[in-house]
């Protein structure tokens, strides 16, 4: 009997394996990838072994010897033959700008040359060679295992002497966008709670007919593509757009002083929120339609006004509701892309709309990766801290 | 206790949608320290009555009266009445003591005289010690007890009930009757209790009203309603009784005789009746007698269907009089045994034993009774009136 029961279980847990494989291949796989690349990067150790070798003796600060030049220029030669020069040059240059035209520009001048003096020559083709600051970015470049993209997306850098210190004020970004990512998804979760646990109530007291009809009312929205709900949006609130031209039209605003109301953090905060709306609306919803009507009668029969039966017998049994919709509503704002880089502008962007742009235009995956894996913490310390608090196991979310 | 009276409803109606009536020019009066019990199936205005008196409902027309007072404008708050819910409506997120605590917060009481208060009311349920308990850690019983409590604990002089035994077992709930009887009579609060169990507003009330289809058809002592039954619904929804159908043939001062395809049967008028009206026969099954010639006024031949064998008595189903489950109940004395399905018998009841009620569910049908309790009609066969009569409730008012 227990044998078969748990033959059975066997057999139950064996019909997820489809699935759990297609997470494993398509989630778990890329996410452990691409979090990896944070801190690995071979492309320059294995590209130039020769010369980070050599470097190994080098003091750090007076110029290299010459046989150090010489390993360089060798394998900067047969990389340039090999086509696979750029990436390299790209790396080193993060490190220290000025590297990768350094970089290609000796190549390209030590192709048809077998000088005597490779640190000459090198020199020649650029300055920069002279320099101890060069070797060190190069010699910083070749670590395998490195964690300046994290320092670097926490804006941080290493000095000269290998010390961690901030970076310099006008390239410190990271910090700042990731606190106002949270500020935003902050904002975005309260508003929507405030906009939200009256509609819920209002959905979990009504008649049946009327509640559906009012839950579809939350659900349409929901169900229609994120794309255009955004595009509505910036259809509505340009500044020839529809609210805008009202606004001027009743005469509250001029033509001349028509509000920017897209393309900015309003726009980010007004698209984001009726977005995500319906993820708070939801959750409470399934657990005030739990709370029976005869909670709030009894709280009256009692003697308690409107209020005191809110405050005391309502509100306390929501709160499962309102940490799971405040819960997914954040967690889901906090790493929210498409909306606010259409209608963001400059100032609506928000720290995954960086992220994208080091992975499609900058190719610094690595920092991108970073960047993901500092959200990801960011993400599971806040589950955490409100596993503690609230309990996961005690909120309900359908 | 006293006999003033504390609530009373003067030509109450109640309508939802303007048509139909869930209650329908209602008088009612209840007095101080009274045990008073509304009964009747489920849709027959009841539970609006209780919503109404509790102040969640308004009357759609017709007043209600609190000791005297209109409560017309009194929110429930202020209403100052114990209400125990039917499923108890407990607030699962406060312990017992909070649950008890927050009538007396809401009015302001002192911490100190609220544990006072507290340890008394779980006192009087019998649940000393349960303060840190929450409700869902407590069995149905107990809940239900704290659920009294909280109604009692801000000292209410009334005190409504709503099914507040509908979820318990048949055990616990035999138990909770005669506790709740009991602090009723301790405390001296007025209660009016709703249900649609027969049994448990006999044991328990001193005075029931019997409800159908939104009206009252009669307010009675139990024993009263039992032996004295004046309306056909209540004939049929206290106790068991057979129905026989027929036409009024002749009245005397003290009697009537009531044609019924079997022959012809004397009963006591209960209302003013003349010859041709459609009456209703009630006669309870342990009543009936098995006889020989001779011995009663009305005395009639048939043969037994079916018998069922209780214990302390016999059931034997005859169709008799156009009732096609006429139950004779039989004390279990040597004897009676002996008598077979199929054989032929002589049944004989009194005058004084066979109710002549007004026929109000419509003369002709060949269905005539509820079926005696545990007597099973056969497969195939009608149901009995309860079950029609709900069907003819509309479906608005069901829900109430």
């Amino acid at each position: 009997m227990a044998l078969s029961l748990a033959g059975a279980r066997v057999r139950a847990a064996a019909l997820t394996l489809p699935l759990v494989a297609f997470i494993g291949v398509t989630f778990l796989a890329p996410l452990g990838l691409m979090l990896a690349r944070s801190v690995h990067e071979p492309l320059v150790a294995d590209s130039l072994p020769d010369t980070l070798a050599v470097l190994e003796n080098w003091d750090g600060v007076s110029l290299p010897g010459e046989d150090v030049f010489q390993a360089l220029a060798r394998e900067l030669l047969t990389l340039h033959k090999q086509r696979s020069l750029g990436g390299v040059a790209t790396r080193v240059n993060r490190l220290e700008s000025g590297m990768r035209s350094a970089i290609v520009r000796t190549a390209r001048q030590l192709r048809n040359a077998d000088p005597g003096s490779w640190r000459e020559a090198m020199i020649a083709a650029a300055p920069i060679w002279n320099e101890p600051k060069a070797w060190r970015a190069l010699q910083r470049s070749g670590e395998r295992y490195t964690l300046r993209h994290f320092l670097h997306a926490l804006d941080l850098e290493r000095d000269s002497e290998g010390n961690v210190v901030a970076q310099p004020p006008d390239q410190r970004i990271y910090l700042s966008l990731l606190g106002r990512t949270l500020m935003v998804s902050v904002v975005i979760t309260v508003i929507c709670l405030i906009l939200g646990y009256p509609v819920a109530y209002l959905i979990a007291n009504s008649p049946p007919s009327r509640s559906n009809l009012l839950l579809l009312l939350v659900l349409v929205p929901f169900w229609t593509s994120l794309l255009v709900r955004t595009t509505s949006w910036i259809v509505l609130l340009q500044n020839q757009g529809v609210i805008n031209d009202l606004l001027v039209a009743v005469g509250l605003t001029t033509e001349e002083s028509r509000i920017p109301m897209i393309y900015n953090m309003t726009g980010t905060l007004v698209a984001m929120t009726q977005i995500l709306l319906p993820f708070m609306v939801l959750p409470l919803y399934a657990v005030m339609r739990t709370i029976a009507p005869s909670q709030m009668r009894a709280a009256a029969a009692l003697g308690a006004s409107f209020g005191q039966a809110f405050v005391r017998v309502y509100w306390p049994q929501t709160l499962p509701g309102i940490a799971a919709g405040s819960l997914l509503v954040f967690i889901l704002s906090i790493g929210y892309y498409i909306t606010p880089a259409l209608v963001g502008g400059r100032t609506g962007q928000l720290i995954s709309n960086l992220i994208a742009y080091h992975m499609q235009q900058s190719l610094n995956w690595g920092l991108a990766a970073a960047l993901g894996a500092i959200l990801l913490v960011c993400v599971a310390l806040l589950f955490f801290l409100f596993n503690r608090l609230v309990g996961v196991e005690r909120m309900r979310f359908t | 206790m006293g006999s003033s009276p504390h609530v009373e409803f003067h030509g109450v109606s109640k309508t939802y949608d303007g048509q139909t009536m869930v209650v329908q020019d209602l008088d009612l009066c209840v007095n101080e320290g009274e045990f008073f019990t509304l009964l009747g199936p489920s849709g027959s205005g009841k539970t609006t009555c209780l919503m109404m008196l509790a102040g969640f409902e308004a009357p759609s027309s017709g007043e209600i009266r609190l000791s005297g007072r209109s409560v017309q404008h009194l929110p429930p708050r202020k209403r100052g009445i114990g209400v125990v819910f039917q499923n108890y409506a407990l607030f699962p997120h406060m312990t017992v003591g909070r649950n008890l605590a927050f009538p007396l917060e809401v009015r302001g009481i002192s911490a100190a005289r609220r544990r006072e208060r507290i340890r008394q009311a779980l006192e009087v349920v019998r649940l000393d010690g349960f303060e840190h308990r929450r409700p869902g850690e407590l069995s149905g019983g107990q809940q239900q007890r704290v659920a009294i409590a909280r109604a009692l604990v801000f000292n209410p002089t009334l005190v409504l009930m709503d099914e507040p035994l509908g979820a318990l077992d048949r055990r616990l709930r035999e138990e909770m009757q005669f506790e709740i009887r009991r602090m009723q009579q301790d405390l001296g609060v007025t209660v009016v209790y709703v249900t649609h169990d027969q049994q448990e507003a006999m044991a328990m009330s001193s005075r029931v009203a019997v409800f159908h289809r939104g009206h009252i058809q009669q307010v009675a002592a139990p024993e009263t309603l039992y032996e004295e039954p004046e309306r056909e619904f209540v004939a049929s929804f206290i106790g068991d009784n057979n129905m026989l159908r027929g036409q009024v043939l002749t009245v005397e001062r003290d009697h009537c005789d009531v044609a019924t395809p079997d022959g012809i049967v004397r009963a006591f008028p209960v209302h003013h009746c003349r010859p041709g009206d459609p009456s209703v026969l009630a006669i309870r099954p342990e009543r009936v007698s098995l006889t020989r010639p001779g011995v009663y006024t009305n005395e009639f031949e048939a043969v037994v269907e079916d018998i069922l064998f209780i214990g302390d008595h016999l059931r034997l189903r005859l169709n008799l009089c156009g009732n096609p489950n006429f139950v004779v109940k039989i004390q279990n004395v040597i004897g009676h045994s002996a008598v077979l399905a199929g054989d032929r018998v002589r049944v004989g009841w009194s005058v004084m034993d066979c109710r002549a009620l007004p026929d109000e569910e419509g003369a002709g049908s060949g269905v005539l009774t509820r079926p005696a309790a545990p007597l099973r009609s056969p497969p195939g066969d009608a149901t009995g009136v309860s079950g029609t009569d709900r069907a003819d409730v509309p479906p608005s008012t069901q829900a109430v």
